[in-house]
């Protein structure tokens, strides 16, 4: 276990703070007279727009269709993934520091399992808050939903509905990808591969391979 | 017959051709354009004006907002009259705007517009008019194209030499056109030279708020103050006014003040008059006037009453007024973007006389005088004379300048412009226009830093250019590219009322700031209603205060009841809405006023006496979304002594 690696480690535990400082997931709703676009920012413990008003906004486009309106306070998983997070995060320093591949991998996949949740959890609200819609609806139109894509673009009505992970949600990609190659390298380091040093994360396939196998 | 034949054709090809050089004499006299112009002038759809053009009302009392080259219209700002449209003047904030010592004045004719200044160029922070009738300056926003501001000149009668400021917008001044007796008083009309004196004042405009004040006035001889504009660089620190009527007459003034050969450019040194205020030698007048001003937190007009007013004599004090003899009754008094020239249009000659400052210097300090009015020393026209425009047109009014050596003056008797030679005096070229032009326009064509791509001509008639609307017809403004050596005709545009005088400046100076709503955090108007659940209605006698709020698509409370004749009910709107473009309008039958127009995040107040029982609806007037006609409700009126019980609801209806 090279110090390398646990610094690697360490900071992919660390990139997960990010989701304090940046929203996590962005929704963009365009039309004509919306020529810059509606936002909505999701954070971690808060959801807000690009403006002061974005929300009331976008709530004041929903109730047309009969949505229920947006009000972050009301959503418990903005209370406790913070927690969540910071937990994890806190998790990951020690288990860097500690520097035991398998308690890094079983972090790697606990990691994995929160962001499937999370994700399918967010997926939950959206088909709410599109499905869910009030009878009293000035407008409704038969067989219409308005939930909004989980990942990419749609055409809800005189929308299109934008969906994208933002740069919070990119530090959790990254922090994946930085754990991971930690595990990785750590792994090959473990097998006492001569010129570990050198090892970049461009080094060849084969030279890796063979390094696997001959160690084993 | 073979002659006839021939001799019909050969006629026949004559009149062809009469007829062909007839529409091509006629087609250039009515400015016809080559097919280039139409994409000079074209703005695509969705693109913006590289200007705003700002252009006086006239009579209107309003200012228009242009863009160019398109010479399309954006808004029409109410600043000294009424606007039922917008509600100015009519809902409770901006009532007060229009007080004056008179009280309520709903009407005046706004002539010139002039924009702030900061180094002798444009910012973008406001526009300055003045109100000719009832002598009023007013400081409109930029940010948010409001009349934020409002004074009322004490002393004057028909402020027209104004509202020109200096080059960091120290000063805006106001000379009067009309000479009064000063104090006002009852006296004969004959007793003019004797009782009759002109207030040049002096309005300081607060750098941060941009709140004005008078300063000080200048008490002047019982001339006509027409025009006025500030020295740059070097003759920064004066102020030029023209002056016709140094006759001093009364009545029929087109024949009794066009008698004298010169009248005056009058210099005012206003850092020497700042001296003479600094050692107290004012005179504190006690006089009643007025001053209006928008209270940005409250988002309401105040309006308080100030009673005296400092003014010097120039009797007193010497090296603070200097006449420049100047022919023929003066129009524009312009100073080109250097500072050095300052050039009179004589409005009954055919000439423009140049002053130059360095030379009126020398002449001071030479004493070189030809005598004096009211102990004001008349300069020896010859020492200041720089140089004479001859021949350039006929009755010139006023001149601008495009920056790189060249100045347009407009020549309203013979309805053109004429662009000469700053130096040499020639004129290099001239363009007819439609018809009789007042004054003219170049973007910052008055400052030190003109952009000198257009000019836009201001005319006073229209007679046969647009499609004919009876009797009363558009006035017009026509744009002009300047760009080149000679003059083009690019455009014709109909105008709001009278344009005498326009302003222009680069959109991007301007487009940054403005204002796209009012912040509901920031409202503390006293009768602001903050949320939906804080709608309410309360009753103070015989006064009832609706807190009323609207948002997409409904007011609330949108039902009450309890009203009853003989109320004074006031309905307090705030609009909850805070996004870009969402106005909410509220119009109640029978109101004696006009609708509310309320902007994102704020409140504005609708007066209603309702003279009759009944159940009587009010709604929304501008259409905010796909419910707005939705957006409506009742007011329930009882009779005066009846017992209907005060409430109000939105949505579910209560429990009867």
């Amino acid at each position: 276990m090279k110090t390398f690696h646990k610094v690697l480690f360490i900071s992919a535990a660390l990139m997960l703070l990010a989701l304090f400082v940046f929203p996590m997931w962005r929704i963009t709703l365009v039309a004509p007279q919306y020529p810059h676009g509606v936002t909505m920012y999701i954070w971690i413990n808060k959801i807000n727009g690009s403006e002061p008003g974005t929300l009331q906004n976008i709530n004041i486009l929903n109730h047309y269709v009969g949505m229920k309106k947006i009000v972050p306070e009301s959503i418990p998983e903005l209370q406790y993934f913070p927690y969540v997070i910071m937990a994890m995060s806190f998790l990951g320093v020690v288990f860097g520091f500690i520097g035991k591949r398998s308690l890094w991998i079983f972090w790697f996949a606990l990691l994995a399992v929160l962001c499937i949740a999370g994700i399918y959890d967010f997926y939950l609200w959206e088909y709410d808050y599109g499905h869910n819609l009030s009878p009293d609806a000035p407008i409704k139109i038969p067989g219409m939903a308005y939930q909004p894509p989980l990942i990419g673009n749609k055409v809800l009505l005189n929308f299109l509905a934008k969906s994208w992970p933002w740069i919070g949600g990119w530090f959790v990609g990254l922090s994946f990808f930085l754990s991971g190659l930690a595990i990785w390298l750590s792994g090959k380091k473990s097998l006492k591969y001569e010129n570990a040093d050198s090892v970049k994360s461009d080094s060849s396939v084969s030279t890796g391979m063979h390094t696997f196998t001959t160690a084993n | 017959m073979k002659y006839l034949s021939s001799l019909l054709a050969t006629t026949g090809l004559v009149v062809f051709f009469f007829i062909l050089s007839g529409c091509n004499q006629s087609g250039q006299q009515s400015g016809a354009l080559s097919s280039d112009v139409a994409s000079q002038v074209y703005v695509p759809p969705g693109q913006y004006d590289e200007f705003y053009a700002i252009v006086s009302g006239g009579f209107s009392g309003q200012l228009s907002v242009y863009g160019l080259p398109s010479g399309r219209l954006f808004r029409v700002i109410p600043v000294f009259s009424v606007d039922p449209e917008k509600g100015y003047g009519f809902n409770e904030e901006t009532k007060p705007m229009l007080n004056t010592s008179h009280g309520f004045v709903p009407w005046d004719d706004a002539h010139h517009p002039e924009l702030s200044q900061t180094n002798g160029e444009t910012d973008g922070r406001w526009v300055f008019i003045n109100g000719n009738n009832t002598p009023r300056v007013a400081r409109v926003s930029l940010k948010t194209f409001e009349t934020e501001d409002i004074i009322e000149l004490p002393n004057s009668g028909g402020n027209h030499s104004s509202p020109f400021t200096t080059e960091n917008t120290e000063y805006v001044v106001a000379g009067t056109r009309f000479s009064v007796p000063i104090p006002q008083k009852d006296v004969e009309i004959a007793s003019y030279a004797e009782n009759f004196k002109g207030a040049l004042s002096f309005i300081k405009v607060d750098p941060e708020t941009g709140h004005m004040s008078i300063a000080f006035q200048v008490l002047m001889p019982g001339f006509d103050y027409d025009l006025a504009h500030a020295g740059k660089n070097n003759s920064h620190g004066w102020m030029f006014f023209t002056s016709y009527n140094t006759e001093e007459q009364n009545s029929l003034l087109e024949v009794n003040a066009s008698q004298n050969d010169k009248d005056f450019i009058a210099a005012i040194n206003w850092k020497k008059a700042e001296e003479y205020l600094a050692q107290g030698k004012f005179k504190e007048l006690p006089t009643s006037y007025v001053h209006n001003y928008w209270d940005e937190e409250k988002q309401m007009a105040v309006s308080e009453t100030i009673n005296s007013v400092k003014v010097l004599d120039p009797s007193e004090c010497p090296d603070m007024v200097y006449f420049l003899p100047t022919p023929k009754s003066p129009h524009g008094c312009d100073v080109d973007p250097t500072g050095e020239y300052i050039v009179g249009a004589g409005k009954l000659s055919t000439d423009l006389t140049v002053h130059s400052f360095t030379k009126m210097l020398k002449a001071i300090d030479e004493k070189n005088f030809d005598g004096d009015r009211y102990g004001i020393p008349v300069l020896n026209y010859d020492a200041t004379v720089a140089g004479v425009v001859k021949e350039g047109g006929l009755g010139p009014l006023h001149t601008e300048f495009d920056g790189k050596g060249y100045a347009y003056t407009s020549f309203f008797i013979s309805s053109e412009v004429t662009k000469w030679k700053i130096g040499t005096w020639e004129v290099v070229d001239r363009i007819p226009t439609y018809y009789s032009i007042g004054h003219l326009m170049i973007p910052g064509g008055d400052t030190k830093k003109p952009d000198g791509k257009y000019l836009v001509a201001l005319n006073k008639i229209t007679k046969d250019r647009f499609l004919p609307t009876g009797p009363e017809l558009c006035q017009s403004a026509q744009l002009i590219d300047i760009s080149g050596d000679k003059m083009k005709l690019l455009l014709d545009f109909p105008t709001v009322g009278e344009p005498h005088y326009a302003q222009g400046i680069a959109a991007s100076k301007v487009v940054p700031n403005s204002k796209q709503f009012y912040k509901l955090s920031e409202n503390k108007h006293p009768y602001m209603t903050p949320s939906e659940k804080d709608g309410r209605v309360e009753r103070k006698g015989n006064e009832v205060h609706v807190y009323m709020t609207c948002i997409r698509s409904h007011f609330a409370p949108d039902n009450i009841e309890g009203i009853k004749v003989g109320d004074k009910v006031y309905f307090h709107v705030t609009n909850l809405e805070q996004d870009f473009d969402v106005p909410h309008g509220f119009a109640v039958l029978g109101a004696q006023n006009a609708e509310l127009l309320i902007m994102p995040g704020q409140t504005e107040t609708l007066l209603w006496e309702p003279k009759n029982e009944g159940v009587i609806p009010f709604y929304c007037t501008d259409f905010c979304s796909a419910l707005h006609q939705e957006m409506q409700g009742y007011v329930r009126v009882s009779a005066r002594n009846a017992n209907t019980a005060l409430r109000w609801w939105t949505g579910a209806n209560p429990e009867m």
